[in-house]
């Protein structure tokens, strides 16, 4: 990734990753700031946004490159620092070490990184269709349409083993050819760009990085099987990649990319954005496109599946974000380059959202089949806590709980299969030890409960009598026969369920139960939370000895327990006290602890 | 449903009907017209629901299913500013329940309601995809990350500075 560049460059560039990450960390104000300054010195220096790259935990990012090709990146940078910046690098020609990311530390990042995805993400400006034509944008567009039959661009497709990442896996080049063997003189493409696993970030980041080759891959695969129509599905919760979007349709349309007779061949292509209204269930296909015909977003049962029957009863071909993006650069190097990265069955590269309880958050590309130990350690950096490592949440609502002791395991898809899990869209949320996997199940079970349409009884109703289970065992109301249950209801409602929502809901709880009993067992009958989070099983404290009696906890206190004097220790009232915490995180100097060893002790 | 009294005031069928012939050359365009009502006014108030069906010949009684069936959709007018506190996998993990509890503190609105002084609505969400700066929450389309305690202090503050700011203005 990154690659050298700008090694000729005349004058000074200067980027600012303006991903979602990097202005919710207040880059547009670092961009401003830099804006004026280098205005204000009369610099000869080129200021660029660009999209997200990579090192979330870094964020605000400006990667600075000097006219001779040097290049450092500066992290945490504030409209404060850029003074000193400007001044000491660009006048005065010596970076500022201390704000600088160590080589070292980005080159462990990167080793064992592959970026095909996200080629130009965090290198091009987003809103800039010179910039990606510059980086051989709407070339695999090109090629194809002077070169390739569509069957051609299906084959090369089938040969790459890409396969969809959206979750099911499912090979793209079949899908494909199912949709173009399906007769109809109307047929659709779709981008699912609804990414709605909570903490995942992929699509995201893709589209407000690189819009234009989510678009070129639509033009692809519209190509191949025979569509004039794209729709792109988008999350709403997603404004700025919304907004790229929009910037990178209009531009293709000005170039001619799409349109009709595009470049000028005897291929017609229109692409219409829709925004998601907040359902998560809308992420499954057949739903998703009832949503776009706008409905009710309901899943139905398959046959007859999308590529017979979908958009309005017209053959579609639905392709996730992170599929679509990696095939320009397919056609571009051809399927024999793009198979040797990953494994025998799972070729090529994945995209993680790696974010949780881990040192170095962000966006990784990897070959599939590296392990998780390599992601959270190598890449990740363990811990940000410097805690224990103690499990790893895969797939989100839909995948599992993978334990330290199982780090070695590849992922790759039917790899992370075995475990319980599933590889799903590529979130992974580290754990450290101060999560509990009861509350974790709990968390993952309510949200898919929340998210249930209500078609299925068991995937409505099971879940919620699971959901109940776990609050009690939280409460330290578990019985003996709990976890029992808690299993035997998981496998009814995944065979009982219609779509993958359901399908899939049970193994946050069922990978947990497997892994950590011991600490389900612990809740149960123990009444004893080991990590220290179930509120109902859990006392705060205060040390006296730590305590100056500042009265900073008493001031968050929302309930008023915690009483004493300026200058002496305050005393939590355990009657009065909700076990929320907020007392210890206001905390500066650690004075507060808790516990949990039964609700008697 | 009540309506507030200012917001009817506001309400104009003209706006309504240009939405809806905006977006009704497109099949299944239904939903864009309901966000965009929303844009406009904040929420889907019922009198829209209801004119929208007239102008779309989609009954409102489907129209209603649509507007309950997705999160989205509000019934009911929004404050002066919104919270969306998030509740995504990273954040819940870096303790995303106190931070709802000292947005509850500091607005004085739950997740789901809206403050008395009309100045805060708060909402819950799942995943505002910045989850490498967990805990999150976006006030009025903005993401702040990183957040503590005294961190949502300020912000409320400074919005609250603002509001202040723009009502003497109008006195004076
Ligand atoms: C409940 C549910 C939610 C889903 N959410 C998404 C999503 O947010 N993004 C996505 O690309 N696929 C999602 N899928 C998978 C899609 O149904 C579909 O398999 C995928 O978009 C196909 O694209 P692919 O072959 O490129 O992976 C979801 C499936 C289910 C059952
Ligand atoms: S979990 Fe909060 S932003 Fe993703």
């Amino acid at each position: 990734m990154f690659p050298e560049r700008d090694k000729k460059n005349r004058d000074w560039v200067i980027r600012v990753g303006l991903a979602s990450c990097g202005v919710a960390a207040g880059g547009r104000e670092v961009y401003d700031a830099l804006s004026t300054k280098l205005r204000q010195k009369g610099l000869n220096a080129e200021l660029k946004q660009t999209g997200c790259m990579g090192m979330c935990y870094n964020e605000v990012l400006v990667e600075v490159s000097s006219p001779g090709g040097g290049r450092v990146f500066y992290r945490h940078v504030t409209p404060e620092s850029v003074d000193r910046m400007v001044e000491e690098h660009l006048i005065g020609g010596q970076p500022v070490t201390e704000w600088v990311i160590p080589d070292e530390e980005i080159d462990n990042l990167l080793a064992k990184q592959k970026r095909i995805v996200l080629r130009n993400c965090g290198i091009i400006d987003p809103e800039s269709i010179d910039d990606y034509l510059a980086a051989d944008g709407y070339k695999a567009l090109e090629k194809i349409l002077r070169s390739m039959s569509p069957q051609e661009v299906i084959d090369e497709v089938t040969n790459s083993g890409l396969r969809g990442r959206g979750g099911a896996g499912f090979p793209t080049g079949v899908k494909w050819s199912f949709a173009r063997n399906s007769p109809s003189s109307q047929k659709y493409i779709i981008c699912n760009a609804d990414e709605g696993d909570p903490g995942a970030f992929m699509d995201r980041s893709v589209l407000e990085s690189d819009p234009h080759s989510v678009l070129e891959g639509m033009l692809i695969a519209g190509y191949a099987i025979g569509a004039s129509e794209g729709y792109i599905y988008a999350r709403a919760e997603y404004p700025l990649a919304i907004r790229r979007l929009e910037i990178a349709l209009a531009q293709a349309e000005e170039r001619g990319f799409i349109g009709k007779s595009i470049l000028g061949c005897n291929f017609d292509f229109d692409v219409r954005i829709r925004q998601g209204a907040g359902a998560f269930v809308c992420g499954e296909e057949t739903a998703l496109m009832m949503s776009i015909e706008g409905r009710r977003g309901m899943p139905r049962s398959r046959p007859p599946f999308p590529a017979q029957s979908g958009l309005w009863g017209k053959p579609t071909n639905i392709n996730n974000v992170e599929t679509l993006a990696n095939l320009p650069w397919i056609i571009l190097h051809g399927a024999d380059v793009y198979n040797k990265y990953g494994t025998d069955k799972s070729k090529g590269t994945k995209v993680f959202a790696l974010a949780g309880k881990v040192a170095h958050g962000g966006l990784v590309e990897v070959p599939m089949g590296i392990t998780l130990k390599e992601i959270v350690f190598d890449i990740g950096g363990g811990t940000s806590s410097g805690l224990e490592f103690k499990a790893i949440q895969i797939g989100g609502p839909s995948g599992g709980v993978i334990p330290a002791s199982l780090a070695d395991t590849p992922l790759d898809y039917d790899s992370v299969t075995k475990t319980g899990a599933i590889m799903g869209s590529g979130g992974l949320i580290v754990m450290d030890e101060t999560a509990c996997v009861v509350d974790a199940a709990k968390f993952f079970l309510n949200f898919t409960q929340n998210e249930s349409c209500g078609k299925c009884t068991f995937c409505r109703i099971g879940t919620l009598r699971m959901l109940e289970i776990l609050q009690r065992i939280s409460d330290g109301e578990g019985k003996e026969g709990d976890l029992e249950l808690l299993e035997e209801l998981a496998e009814s409602i995944k065979r009982a369920s219609l779509c993958g929502l359901g399908q899939t809901a049970p193994n946050p709880v069922l990978t947990t139960i497997r892994y950590f009993r011991d600490e389900y067992e612990a809740h149960i009958y123990e009444k004893r939370c080991p990590a220290k989070k179930c509120r109902a099983l859990i006392s705060y404290e205060i040390m006296p000895e730590k305590c100056p009696g500042c009265g900073l906890c008493a001031k968050y206190c929302p309930t008023g327990a915690i009483t004493g004097e300026r200058k002496k220790p305050y005393i939590i009232d355990k009657e009065k006290c909700i076990h929320c915490g907020l007392c210890m995180s206001v905390c500066r100097l650690g004075a507060i602890s808790v516990q949990s060893g039964g609700r008697d002790e | 449903m009540v309506i507030e009294a200012g917001a009817r005031e506001k309400l104009s069928f003209a706006v309504i009907d240009a939405i809806a012939h905006k977006h009704n050359v497109e099949l299944g365009a239904i939903i864009p017209v309901l966000q965009e009502i929303q844009e406009a006014y904040g929420y889907v108030p019922p009198v829209a629901i209801q004119r929208v069906a007239e102008n779309t010949g989609v009954p409102a009684s489907e129209l209603f299913g649509i507007v309950t069936f997705y999160a989205q959709f509000r019934l009911q007018p929004l404050g002066k500013n919104l919270i969306k506190v998030c509740h995504g996998t990273a954040c819940h993990l870096s303790g995303a329940e106190r931070i709802s509890q000292t947005i509850e503190q500091v607005v004085g609105a739950k997740e789901g309601e809206t403050s008395q002084d009309g100045l805060f609505t708060v909402e819950r969400v799942a995943c505002l995809g910045c989850c490498s700066l967990a805990p999150c929450i976006m006030v009025n389309g903005k993401v702040h990350g990183r957040l503590t305690p005294e961190a949502i202090g300020k912000l409320v503050s400074q919005v609250k500075e603002k509001e202040k700011v723009v009502l003497s203005g109008e006195v004076g």
